[in-house]
């Protein structure tokens, strides 16, 4: 009773029929390549506008950005980054490798999972659009706090929102999903306990998106009437407070950030143990932390708002948690650690990447902690130090873990091994360009040069010399990438079933490229002593 | 129930890509109809709101076709108890991201009740706003006079809200004993409960628009009368437009009873409907507690 693509007339023109198997898929396969696609495609377009703020920053001055339009760069980077890379990035990664490592058919909701997918392309068609209009795109930063957004945000604010609630949807219903997926479709013997580390990141970040997704839609929601109805939500006037916008939004925000990288921590622990050729180190308390880490994120949202003035009493409880959430964190560091202790290890491109998120993110984990200081983050706070603290755990995490993870299961995915020689050389030129960009970033924000601002004071000049350069590399970088995906798409060694020597799980017992339809009578796990 | 022993994937389907272009439609058409329709005009013209409506046709006749192909999977028994399952957790985990969307709009009033008011009023170390910008202005909720001085009237909690309680909770008692009668195989009771509880929804929504009416004639009570107004008008529209489409699932429930669709074991739809209508009766009791009475 499976489905095939192929009950479309094939009378068609065969372009016609192309462009419907690709819009009306259910497969959890063809959308895991859709939204890889879609992300990869932002990747550049968010990347492009990260090149001419670079460029503009290069030397003090203003030199090719009116300060309005480099304001509008800034949003839309953020935002394309954060809501078109790194979640489809991660979505996608989710659709192709869950149900494969589970032992299940699909996903649980195919048609959903479809509608999920085409809901992106429409919303970022409308948030793009913006940048064409009269007034320009949104000019307030990716955190668009209230009033730069609503009383002095610009008309095409009202498309931004519209896109939001698109988004938020989209997410949403590929959350319900993916716990749906993951909860109800495992194979017989696959208990919780034994899911692959991937597996259960994702349901956690699912659980979360579920959780902040609707809070963002509700923030967007009162921007619209701030703007059009005359609510005073964010209006002192009117009763309201704007740092009510910003405690909503963190509320979203602090969440969406673990949900930026709970994915990247599981791709960290599946690749590891198989390049040590040793069990994962602590798969347990691997589990727990996970969970922790998901329950604190809810009540540390305040560090972004310490200089807002909050009561004392919040600020010290909001340092203290923040901290606390160090802890679980710094668990997942050292069992990773641990797990490369004394293994026989490989250092295969995947390997390389994913031992590079360990080292950057601890980096970006560490500089949180100095955020997290309340006296501290008042020096801190709205400079380019912070700037250095979210590219770390961003880009040599979430961007670095998804990069792993598409070399890891590209060979899965194709059926070809990628070329390893040129895989080395994007590794080793993208981690040097990537500490290039944003180390220096730490000292021109220690010294006091704030964020989203197009000019700069003399003093900062060097550190941002180097920024620029290394931001330039780190694009040239990933044009590489490109290339070496699509030479893999296109041919290459012939992959086996398992890949990777040391390779373990469902995943690696389907044939290499994976067929269309996968464990559509669900294999049987043996039972092995934990 | 016996179904095909495998997990059904359904061949590809066009439904979904109509509901994501009718959502563009009607996101499109929305930000036009509401800036041509208020003061922050960027596009001239009117067509705003028939792209809008046009929108919402669309997406009702994606959810017309796509719910369709699935009743008549249902019905060939290609729903097996573990898509069965699949179909029950997918809904349940819809209505928790709703509880958050309302938790949004709840933590705004409780901000503003504990936290905005009282500051503005100089409650705490916040003396400074109060007494160079609004030195007048009093912490009393509901809010009468804004900051700004823009003034309203309260709406009472004893007149028709509490009708309208009465009316939600009957309504999901009245949805329990439907279910109660389908699982019995007693198909007139349960047509008769299941119409009483459209009834009800449908009265309470009138109702609603009386009291809507009331408020912005009569109180002065309108969403521009500062954050009273405001988060009085977010909370119960919203949850207004949640009875609405929870009442029109009902209906096409009703509908489906009518025709034969539900055996007692087998009314995942019937009984996904009547989750979302207990949901939406929560909420009104939160609403009502919150809102209304204290
Ligand atoms: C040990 C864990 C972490 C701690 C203690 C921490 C702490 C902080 C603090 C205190 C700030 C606010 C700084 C300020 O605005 O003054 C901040 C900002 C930020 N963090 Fe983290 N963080 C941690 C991990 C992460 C992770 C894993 C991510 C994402 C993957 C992340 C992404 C961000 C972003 C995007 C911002 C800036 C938001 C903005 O203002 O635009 N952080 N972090
Ligand atoms: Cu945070």
């Amino acid at each position: 009773m499976s489905a095939h693509a192929d009950n479309i007339p094939s009378s068609r023109h065969p372009l016609v029929s192309y462009i419907a198997r690709w819009l009306l898929t259910t497969n959890h396969k063809e959308i895991g390549t859709l939204y890889l696609c879609l992300s990869f495609t932002l990747f550049f377009i968010a990347g492009a506008f990260a090149m001419i703020m670079r460029l503009e920053l290069f030397a003090p001055g203003i030199q090719f950005t009116q300060p309005d339009f480099y304001n509008q760069l800034v949003t839309m980077h953020g935002l394309i980054m954060v809501f078109g890379v790194v979640m489809p990035g991660f979505v996608g990664l989710a659709n192709w490798m869950i149900p494969l490592m589970i032992g299940a058919p699909d996903m649980a909701l195919p048609r959903l999972n479809n509608f999920s997918f085409w809901l992106l392309p429409f919303a970022f068609t409308l948030l793009l659009s913006t940048l064409f209009m009269e007034g320009g795109a949104p000019n307030f930063g990716w955190t668009f706090y209230a009033p730069l957004s609503t009383t002095y945000g610009p008309p095409s604010t009202d498309f931004f929102i519209l896109g939001v609630h698109m988004m938020g949807i989209s997410s949403v219903a590929g959350a319900i999903n993916i716990i749906v997926t993951i909860i109800n479709l495992r194979a017989p013997g696959m208990t919780l306990m034994r899911m692959p580390l991937f597996v259960w990141t994702w349901l956690i970040t699912a659980f979360l998106l579920i959780m902040v997704m609707p809070v963002l839609a509700g923030v967007v929601t009162m921007m619209l009437t701030d703007r059009h109805f005359g609510t005073s939500f964010f209006e002192a006037s009117g009763g309201g407070d704007p740092v009510l916008f910003q405690h909503i939004f963190w509320f979203f925000g602090h969440p969406e950030v673990y949900i930026m990288i709970l994915p990247g921590f599981g791709i960290a622990s599946q690749i590891i143990p198989t390049f040590a050729r040793k069990r994962l180190f602590g798969y347990r308390s691997m589990v727990y932390a996970t969970v922790l880490i998901a329950v604190l994120s809810f009540v540390v949202w305040g560090h972004h708002m310490f200089t807002t003035g909050m009561p004392l009493f919040g600020e010290l409880f909001f340092m203290y948690a923040t901290m606390l959430i160090a802890v679980p964190t710094a668990v997942k560091v050292f069992n990773w650690v641990a797990t490369m202790w004394r293994g026989s290890m490989t250092f295969e491109t995947p390997m390389l990447f994913a031992i590079a998120f360990v080292m950057m993110f601890t980096i970006g984990g560490l500089s949180g902690l100095m955020l997290a200081l309340v006296p501290a983050d008042f020096q801190y706070h709205d400079t380019f130090f912070v700037v250095a603290h979210f590219h770390y755990v961003l880009y040599p995490g979430a961007i670095f873990g998804t990069m792993a993870a598409v070399y890891y299961w590209l060979p899965k995915w194709t059926g070809h091994m990628y070329d390893e020689r040129l895989g080395k050389i994007h590794f080793w030129v993208a981690a040097f360009a990537v500490n290039l960009t944003f180390f220096p970033m730490h000292f021109s924000g220690l010294a006091g040069m704030p964020r989203r601002i197009v000019d700069y004071s003399v003093q900062f000049a060097d550190f941002n010399m180097m920024s620029s350069i290394g931001a330039g590399l780190l694009g040239l970088t990933q044009v590489l990438f490109l290339y070496i995906v699509v030479k893999t798409i296109r041919g290459g060694q012939k992959a086996t079933a398992q890949v990777w020597e040391g390779a373990e799980g469902l995943e690696w017992t389907v044939p290499s490229p994976a067929p269309f339809h996968t464990f559509e009578t669900p294999p049987v796990i043996a039972a092995e002593e934990d | 129930m016996s179904g095909t022993p495998r997990y059904y994937v359904p061949h590809s389907s066009v439904w979904p890509i109509i509901g994501s272009i009718a959502l563009f439609v009607t996101a499109f058409g929305a930000v036009n109809f509401i800036q041509q329709s208020t003061d922050k005009v960027a596009t001239e013209g009117e067509f705003g709101a028939l792209i809008f409506y046009a929108g919402l046709a669309m997406v009702a006749f994606m959810m017309f076709g796509w719910f369709r192909v699935v009743i008549m999977e249902s019905m060939q028994g290609l729903v097996s108890r573990q898509l069965d399952r699949s179909y029950r957790m997918g809904m349940v985990w819809f209505i928790v991201s709703e509880v958050m969307f309302f938790a949004a709009f709840f933590g705004t009033l409780f901000y503003a009740r504990v936290i905005s008011v009282p500051w503005l009023a100089g409650a705490g170390h916040r003396l400074e706003t109060h007494l160079l910008l609004w030195p007048d202005f009093a912490d009393v909720w509901p809010l009468f006079m804004t900051p700004g001085g823009e003034g309203t009237q309260a709406m009472g909690a004893w007149g028709l809200p509490l009708i309208n309680t009465m009316i939600l909770v009957t309504s999901s008692l009245t949805v329990t004993f439907a279910h109660w009668a389908l699982k019995k195989g007693r198909r007139g009771a349960l047509i008769v409960w299941l119409a009483t509880t459209v009834t009800l929804g449908f009265t309470f929504l009138t109702l609603q628009v009386v009291e809507y009416i009331h408020a912005y004639s009569e109180l002065g009570l309108s969403l521009g009368s500062g954050i009273y107004g405001s988060t009085f008008f977010m909370l119960t529209g919203f949850h207004g437009a949640h009875v609405t489409l929870g009442a029109i699932m009902l209906t096409v429930m009703l509908l489906r009873c009518i025709k034969g669709h539900f055996t007692p074991d087998n009314h995942f739809a019937f009984e996904a409907a009547s989750w979302y209508w207990h949901f939406v009766d929560v909420v009104w009791l939160f609403l009502f507690t919150f809102v209304y009475w204290f």
